[in-house]
């Protein structure tokens, strides 16, 4: 059940020990994303990750309390804000949408020093917008149902088959 | 690329994604789907695609997995076909 808190002492130590490690790894990704393979993409993926990883082992309620759906939500609509608001800094300095060469009066900067910081932003942005995602799909799929079932108040008429398996 | 390499991967994702299909235990092909793309990742990093080998890896393996094992735990674990 992933609605239990499935309480093993070395399943929530390991968990404890390696899960800071994971979250170093995938800021490194975000951070080295544009001259290594990786990005804002696989290192929000690999963040949501963890957070599932709290999820799984200590139960919803731990997982929760780090960050809630409301701060998801928020979390990701700054991200969006992010990749968006460096396009369009680009787009009023003249140039085309995320022409990051158009920055570099701004920053102070050589050009490709300027691309490089440019799309470094647009990472960050990208990583904080899927880490979010990721993690508000997770809840909702894995995680307690806030709203009633519609099985709680239709009751269906009981039949052979729901005795099949070991449901839920 | 090493074409031997290529193709025994290749056969091991095959022999994972037909198991997955067949079986009846919907968990258990759960953990194999995951198997198939643990597969794939390696054959996308054998053959130089890095960076999708990487989604593979983070998306396909983990966080699908988890939400599949969500999406069995919520409805029945046995195939009724």
């Amino acid at each position: 059940m992933l609605t239990q808190i499935y309480k093993n002492l070395i399943v929530q130590t390991v968990c404890r020990i390696i899960i800071p490690f994971i979250q170093i790894y995938a800021l490194y990704v975000i951070a080295h994303g544009h001259y290594s393979p990786g990005g804002g993409f696989q290192g929000g993926v690999i963040l949501a990750a963890a957070l599932a990883l709290i999820f799984l082992a200590y139960g919803q309620d731990a997982a929760v309390r780090r960050l809630n759906r409301h701060q998801a939500v928020i979390l990701c609509a700054i991200g969006v804000f992010i990749y968006a608001g460096i396009g369009l800094l680009c787009l009023l300095a003249g140039g085309n949408f995320l022409d990051y060469s158009r920055l570099a009066p701004i920053l102070g900067v050589t050009i490709p020093r300027a691309r490089s910081l440019g799309i470094l932003g647009v990472e960050i942005g990208v990583g904080l917008a899927v880490m979010s995602a990721m993690y508000s799909i997770i809840i909702d799929v894995a995680g307690k149902s806030t709203i009633a079932a519609p099985r709680d108040f239709v009751q269906l008429p009981k039949t052979k088959r729901d005795n099949v398996g070991p449901a839920a | 690329m090493i074409w031997q390499l290529d193709f025994l991967i290749l056969f091991f994702a095959i022999i994972c994604a037909l198991a997955a299909i067949n079986i009846k235990d919907l968990l258990s092909a759960v953990i194999i789907l995951g198997a198939f793309s643990f597969f794939m990742c390696l054959l996308w990093a054998e053959m130089g695609a890095v960076d999708v080998a990487f989604t593979e890896a983070s998306v396909a393996a983990a966080v699908s997995t988890i939400l599949f094992v969500g999406a069995v735990i919520k409805t029945t674990r046995r195939s009724r076909d």
